[in-house]
């Protein structure tokens, strides 16, 4: 079953969106993300895909045209990294408060400055509270698998909010991996075809978009995208399993990886799941009890699942790869943190700040959060919480 | 009506979602004729219908008929902003 | 086909209705409305509009003035939105997944500020792709919706509120933008300007040629504001015709990179003209300044002139 080949992250990624063959694709190149639109364009000029491409002079016209595109009643995708999606950042906000499924691949960057071409989370998180849903990947094959149920969640009615697949720059999208593809038809059966209720293009019911929402209605219109990100949890349960039912991979909203009886966890995103999954094993094989929680659905953030999930952890360290700079912690430390608060379980937990602007994260680092977490345990203040990891000093 | 449906008193649920109406032109419900603090005044009797005040009046209070003639102003509409009895040669609108 | 004004007033529907907030005797309403008269009545319409003074009192929820398919998303991107609009119907048309008898025409609105300002990159964007849509600029000269800031467009010395006219500093020091000119640069099958005069046909003739020229078109269309140029609101048509009377505001098209200008004044009247109806421009006529009018006038002659030799060179024969 399946295709078996040897791609980037963003081979996977442009192959996903050759598949999934979007009405229209608005993108702007940004390194590392650049070869996304390329590898597209080339489909494009060959007849393989339908797509209408607009090659936007910037990446702020990127996410306006996949909103007109996608307004008009369309499918409309882009990619990009870093200051691309700081540039794009009004617009991101608009896009989800219109109610407009579009799908984002975005390929992680730091965001300038100082000026850096390399992953850290730091684009993904300046946008956390713009009503996106965020899937979060560890590998090439889980960016083109997420990309391939993001339209089926994206659009589904209860729903209808836009969509980032997320991977690390450089480290999953130029690093050449085994995936297992799909094959074409299937993926055009399970992403099926899109017929939105509204659309600018119906020239029989002529809509209005984008309002003046004044006081009376403002507040309603917000609280509803709310109520959508809430309802996205059930779709993103059922198309993940629907999506296992057809490929045999399981996608659940954070993978619990040798958590039955673990007792010192780490939380992270990414590929830095992959590096991490290597130290739990090499640690398990020595009788210690520690677990990983890798978190894919990072928005809407599985709060309750995530507290219920580290209970019986005794200590908890929580990677983030983006540095809030609030002298209080990272933003997956918050989340991870908050949630457990407010469901009542009180486990010692620490944050650690990693890998900002590419600086690389390898074994030997996770394995000295695994030992700090020994002295954690037990704790009824932690020391020092916010810490940073493989920072000079 | 657009205001017995969409209104201050809307449950969430029952308003559009994003902010869309799809309804198109229905601002024609909107009566902006109380912005008004001097009013037009057609006289038919002076009207030569040469057409020059039609397309000026930016509220689209001038009505035309198909035979190409104008009849007296929509109120519900009407600002008065007085450009159209500025433009009109015979006097046939007077701003009172 | 011949402009015939009581034909369009009465057989092209109005798409932009009555109850829009747009302040008493506005200058942009009407230039829209007769713009998108010149849309044939079967054919639909995706309008997109910058944020403006256009946009927030034309679509406040839950009414919307537009009669056709609307779509507003932020200031600087209306070219992009309607960018994305257009390739979508590009797409879904070659795709089969609109019916074949769907003809849409794509316009987008935007003021000054939207226009020659902020969103100038997403304009030049749009234009330079080629996307078959007409850009509409209804050229107020200030930021109107946020209070009478200067903005590109703005005529030197007016008196903003950015630009105030003071002891030292007498208003905006700087030249207008010319945009319609940065347009050409973008070898565009028409570039128009325009504004709305006696019975708005050289405004609806533009708009017809722009909405059915294949092609990403553009029109510069001058719409007086009232309150930020402070003259009487009734005098609304009377101020066009003296922007037109000066050379102020020239009317002219170029079609493919050949100038034709529409209207030449049999007797161009006095800069003074213009600019004595409006408070924006009253300080210019204090004891002392004269010079500030007669380098306004140097100006408008200089680029009416511009305007002359531009189109004597594009139609020398071959």
């Amino acid at each position: 079953m399946g295709i078996r080949e040897r791609l980037s992250g963003n081979e996977a990624a442009a192959i996903a969106m050759k598949q999934i063959n979007p009405d229209v694709v608005a993108a702007f190149p940004i390194t590392p993300s650049t070869e996304i639109p390329q590898y597209f364009s080339t489909f494009v000029s060959n007849g393989q895909v339908d797509t209408e491409f607009v090659a936007v002079e910037s990446e702020h016209s990127a996410m306006s045209a996949c909103i007109g595109a996608e307004a008009a009643g369309a499918r409309a995708m882009t990619a990009t990294s870093a200051n691309g999606l700081s540039l794009m950042w009004e617009m991101i906000y608009i896009a989800s408060s219109l109610r407009l499924p579009i799908v984002l691949s975005l390929v992680n960057r730091a965001v300038s400055g100082p000026l850096n071409i390399h992953n850290d989370h730091s684009d993904a998180m300046g946008v956390r509270d713009a009503g996106w849903i965020m899937l979060f990947s560890e590998s090439n094959q889980e960016a083109y698998d997420n990309l391939l149920m993001a339209h089926r969640i994206a659009e589904h009615k209860d729903v209808l909010l836009p969509l980032m697949v997320c991977q690390d720059g450089f480290i999953t999208s130029h690093s050449i991996e085994n995936i297992e593809l799909l094959e074409d038809d299937k993926v055009k059966a399970f992403v099926g075809e899109y017929h939105p209720e509204h659309y600018l293009l119906n020239e029989k019911e002529p809509i209005a978009i984008g309002p003046l929402d004044l006081q009376a209605y403002l507040f309603e219109h917000k609280a509803q995208q709310g109520n959508a990100m809430k309802a996205a949890k059930k779709v993103i349960a059922e198309v993940s399993k629907e999506f296992e039912a057809l490929t045999g991979r399981k996608y659940e909203f954070f993978e619990s990886y040798k958590m039955e009886d673990a007792e010192r966890v780490i939380v992270c995103m990414n590929s830095t799941a992959g590096t991490t999954k290597a130290v739990v094993d090499e640690l398990r094989e020595k009788g210690e009890k520690v677990g990983l929680i890798k978190v894919r659905m990072f928005r809407p953030f599985p709060a309750e699942e995530i507290a219920e999930a580290l209970k019986g952890a005794k200590a908890v360290a929580v990677l983030d790869k983006s540095d809030s700079l609030n002298g209080a912690g990272g933003a997956l430390f918050e989340d991870v943190v908050s949630a457990m608060y407010t469901n009542n379980i009180h486990v010692p937990t620490v944050n650690y700040v990693y890998g900002i602007g590419g600086r690389d994260t390898t074994t030997k680092e996770i394995n000295s959060v695994y030992s700090d977490l020994n002295s954690v345990v037990g704790n009824d203040k932690v020391e020092n919480p916010y810490r940073y990891l493989g920072l000079r000093g | 009506m657009t205001e017995d449906v969409l209104n201050n008193k809307t449950p969430i649920n029952d308003l559009t979602i994003g902010g869309n109406i799809y309804t198109a032109g229905n601002a024609k419900e909107f009566k902006t004729g109380d912005w008004r603090s001097i009013t037009p005044v057609f006289h038919s009797d002076l009207c030569k219908q040469c057409g020059l005040c039609f397309p000026v009046c930016p509220d689209d209070a001038i009505p035309v008929g198909k035979d190409g003639c104008r009849g007296d102003f929509n109120y519900d509409a009407c600002k008065g902003c007085g450009v159209c009895a500025k433009v009109c040669p015979f006097k046939a609108i007077e701003m009172k | 086909m011949a402009y015939n004004h009581k034909d369009v007033a009465a057989n092209r529907p109005s798409r932009l209705t009555s109850g829009h907030r747009m302040c008493a005797g506005c200058g942009a309403p009407a230039v829209a409305r007769m713009v998108l008269k010149a849309v044939k009545p079967e054919d639909h319409a995706v309008i997109a509009c910058a944020t403006g003074c256009m946009e927030v009192s034309t679509f406040i929820y839950p009414y919307t003035a537009w009669t056709d398919s609307f779509v507003h998303t932020a200031f600087e991107n209306a070219g992009a939105t309607l960018s994305g609009v257009e390739a979508a119907y590009k797409s879904m048309k070659r795709q089969g997944k609109l019916p074949e008898d769907n003809h849409t025409k794509f316009i987008a609105f935007g003021g000054d500020g939207g226009t020659y300002d902020i969103g100038l990159q997403s304009l030049s964007g749009a234009m330079e792709r080629g996307h078959d849509m007409v850009y509409v600029c209804y050229d107020n000269g200030a930021y109107m919706n946020t209070g009478i800031q200067r903005s590109s467009a703005t005529p030197r010395f007016a008196d903003t509120t950015t630009s105030p006219a003071g002891s030292v500093i007498p208003g905006k020091m700087q030249s207008r933008k010319d945009l319609a000119k940065v347009m050409v640069g973008h070898h565009l099958p028409y570039v128009a300007q325009t504004l709305a005069l006696g019975n708005f046909k050289d405004l609806y003739e533009k708009a017809e040629k722009a909405i059915y020229t294949e092609g990403a078109c553009f029109l510069n269309v001058m719409a007086p504001c009232p309150r930020g140029w402070g003259y009487n609101t009734e005098d609304l048509m009377e101020i066009n015709k003296l922007a037109v009377e000066t050379c102020y505001w020239p009317l002219y098209e170029v079609v493919d990179g050949v100038y034709h200008i529409t209207y030449k004044p049999t007797n161009k009247q006095p800069i003074e003209n213009f600019l004595k109806p409006q408070k924006r421009f009253k300080h210019m006529f204090k004891p002392g300044n004269e010079w500030m009018i007669e380098e306004f006038q140097k100006e408008v002659d200089a680029r009416w002139q511009e305007l002359l030799d531009l189109e004597a060179m594009t139609n020398k024969a071959e």
